[in-house]
């Protein structure tokens, strides 16, 4: 198994007739994800991607006609929280988000609803979900991945590859990488996450990616010292480095009034008994040390 | 971004607050005029505050009080032009000096946890709420307005009541909470606070009398993600305050932070461009910047990215790493090769290409002779070495030198 996705989702893309959204739906069919629709207003009734996938007008539309049961959004931030809002009106179980800068402040509109609606939102402003060998719904490159017990969920895009690559290497392979998103307000947080794959059972294993800014990690750790001691788990906590009261890159990374600290995240991880790598090399070998098998 | 308090008491204003009269001025001259009229409306003392977008103004001396026009205009010449943690004070905001009875803390900012704007309010004014949330957190009423309907009326008079007033000044007090609120979503910002809210003696005509709640100070930092669709608010960016390398790279679309070190990053991702600077600090170096040239980088960003590290003095070595997603590998190699040929000196660099397009990236690179690397660590140090190599190197040149 795995978590989010899998060779039973059905996806829709919201921007598929866009640069990025074209690109990405190739890539994602030729991985065997089922683009079983696209949607742009006004483009109803044609093809995309070389006639394969049926572009719709609406999302409500495109479920009705295709059986989508997911959706992902390349629209620009300036439309993405009404694409968010229409996917999660037309009963979508899973949205992924791509689209970076949205205002916080639409996001925190945006987020009652889709909680009322029982929709499970990733990101915005992450690279997406992988289940190996099942789906992928998302950017991240398929060639990182090897297929595996170890689930894995981080707010960054390429530090995630970098670390994914690693455990590849390593003979580790992944059940489900989830890139949660940079952003202050997100759909799903480090906790959501590893709640899902406590409750998988072919995770056996996690890897927590986190970075400075807010208090996500540090929840989610206090909840795996509870919940998750007997599973082997490994984290690693990106800028240590970071000045004080500087966005770094993600509009989420900031460490302000001395909150959001790097320090205070590993901690955090670490009295939960939750060993922290120096480096995102060294993730394979803590994996090894707390039991997990490569090969 | 951050607002100049002056831009924020503005946006107060402008949403019906209650905030003393000001001015800027940006010469002494202008401090005597600006204060005359105030003294001429009846106030005994004005107070000038050195207007910049650091914390610690007062303890540097940057916020003075002058009882007359000569004396303002001296005060002011002090202030303009001096020095706060590194910024030239160009800007002083002349106001009427207040007469404070009581000093309050409000403030709304963005609850990630939570996913809600949180109100929060103190009867410790004047000092930063971190420290009253570290010594006294107690002392401070935290109420979440709702994401739809906003601060609520009874939400409002629960801030209020806990802060002590309750008695002629609630509805003032409601006003300013709902307000608060209304400023941020209405701005977009991240936080906006007023510190201290205070209720101050106004001049009579038997003298002083008790009288209103006012907002005495303001701070607002806006969501730069909604800048665009508030363009009013970004032609209030101070540039005067801003590194022109910030300037430059906020026009090329690259994160850029400049910080103290020597080894110069250029990386794609934030996430990772973070790991690369702690890299770099673990091998024993220090990171001279955060860069992230984004993801799908061309070879023009690239070359843009390296001119703005080069044209740092301090940089000594670069150290590339790219993990080539939707960025292609042979794109930023490409843009290194091109940065390389017009670069206005010779800086060592060492480059880590992996992902797409990395054989391909790899060819242009040898092609080039540059050093390269295979892993992040690696990379982290033998820029270190290189630049320690380069310190050594200097050292003794500048010893042979000595007589």
């Amino acid at each position: 198994m795995s978590i989010l996705v899998d060779r039973g989702t059905r996806l829709v893309v919201q921007g598929i007739t866009g640069r990025e959204g074209e690109f990405h739906s190739r890539q994602m069919l030729a991985y065997g994800t089922q683009v079983v629709a696209g949607v742009r207003p006004g483009k109803g009734g044609q093809r995309a991607l070389d006639g394969i996938v049926p572009v719709f007008d609406t999302v409500a539309d495109a479920v009705h006609e295709t059986g989508a049961n997911a959706g992902i959004i390349y629209v620009p931030a300036a439309g993405a929280p009404d694409a968010i809002l229409e996917q999660a009106d037309a009963g979508l179980a899973t949205i992924v988000c791509i689209t970076e800068g949205i205002p916080a402040l639409d996001m925190l509109r945006v987020m009652p609803v889709v909680r009322a609606a029982g929709v499970r939102l990733i990101g915005p402003n992450c690279p997406g979900v992988t289940s190996p060998g099942r789906a992928k719904v998302g950017i991240i490159p398929a060639s990182i991945h090897r297929e595996g017990p170890v689930g894995v969920v981080s707010r960054s895009g390429t530090l995630t590859y970098e670390v994914v690559q690693a455990l590849t290497d390593a003979g580790i392979g992944q059940s489900t990488c989830v890139g949660i998103g940079g952003d202050p307000i997100v759909g799903s947080t480090h906790l959501d996450i590893l709640q899902l794959f406590a409750a998988d059972p072919e995770t056996t294993a996690i890897v927590l990616i986190g970075e400075i800014g807010g208090s996500a990690e540090e929840e989610a750790a206090a909840w795996a010292g509870e919940h998750l001691r007997g599973v082997p788990m490994a984290a690693f906590i990106a800028g240590r480095t970071a000045p004080e009261g500087k966005r770094m890159g993600h509009a989420g990374a900031i460490i302000s009034g001395g909150s959001g600290t790097a320090a205070g995240k590993v901690a955090a991880l670490e009295a939960a008994g939750i060993r922290v790598a120096d480096t995102p090399a060294q993730i394979a070998g803590l994996l090894v040390d707390a039991g997990v098998r490569t090969g | 971004m951050k607002l100049q308090e002056f831009h924020a008491r503005e946006l107060l204003r402008a949403a019906g607050l209650p905030v003393p009269p000001g001015r800027v001025a940006t010469t002494a001259a202008e401090v005597r005029e600006a204060s005359r009229e105030l003294f001429a409306a009846g106030h005994s003392s004005v107070v000038i505050k050195a207007q910049v977008l650091v914390g610690g103004r007062g303890k540097a001396g940057g916020v003075k009080l002058a009882a007359g026009p000569d004396e303002a205009e001296r005060v002011g010449a002090g202030i303009l032009g001096m020095t706060i943690k590194g910024i030239t004070v160009r800007k002083v905001l002349v106001a009427p000096a207040a007469d404070i009875v009581h000093e309050y803390y409000l403030g709304a900012i963005l609850d990630r946890a939570a996913q809600r704007i949180l109100v929060m309010g103190s009867a410790e004014g004047g000092i930063e709420i971190e420290q009253v949330a570290k010594d006294k957190p107690e002392a401070i009423v935290r109420v979440h307005a709702h994401p739809h309907l906003g601060l609520m009326d009874y939400q409002a008079r629960r801030i209020a009541f806990a802060l002590g007033l309750g008695g002629p000044h609630l509805g003032d007090a409601v006003r300013i909470a709902k307000g608060l609120v209304r400023v941020m979503v209405s701005n977009d910002a991240d936080l906006v606070e007023v510190n201290p809210l205070a209720i101050v003696r106004q001049p009579g005509a038997d003298g002083p009398v008790t009288g209103q709640l006012v907002c005495l100070d303001a701070k607002i930092t806006l969501d730069d993600s909604a800048l665009p669709r508030h363009p009013d608010l970004e032609a209030r960016r101070d540039l005067d305050e801003e590194d022109p390398a910030d300037t430059e790279a906020r026009a090329q679309d690259i994160n850029f932070i400049h910080l103290d070190g020597s080894i110069g990053c250029l990386v794609n991702g934030a996430g990772l461009a973070m790991t690369t600077m702690d890299l770099v600090k673990r091998a024993g170096g220090e990171p001279a910047n955060f860069l992230d040239i984004g993801g799908g980088a061309k070879a023009e960003k690239v070359a843009a990215a390296m001119e703005l590290i080069v044209g740092d003095p301090k940089v000594k070595v670069i150290l590339v790493n790219i993990f080539g997603g939707i960025t292609r590998g042979d794109e930023v190699a490409r843009g290194l090769v091109e940065a390389h040929a017009r670069q206005a000196r010779e800086v060592p660099m060492v480059v880590r290409i992996v992902g797409t397009n990395a054989a391909e990236a790899s060819e242009i690179l040898r092609a080039a002779a540059f050093e390269t690397a295979g892993s992040l660590e690696e990379a982290a140090e033998r820029a270190v070495a290189a630049a320690s190599r380069l310190a050594t190197t200097s050292g003794e040149r500048a010893g042979g030198a000595r007589p």
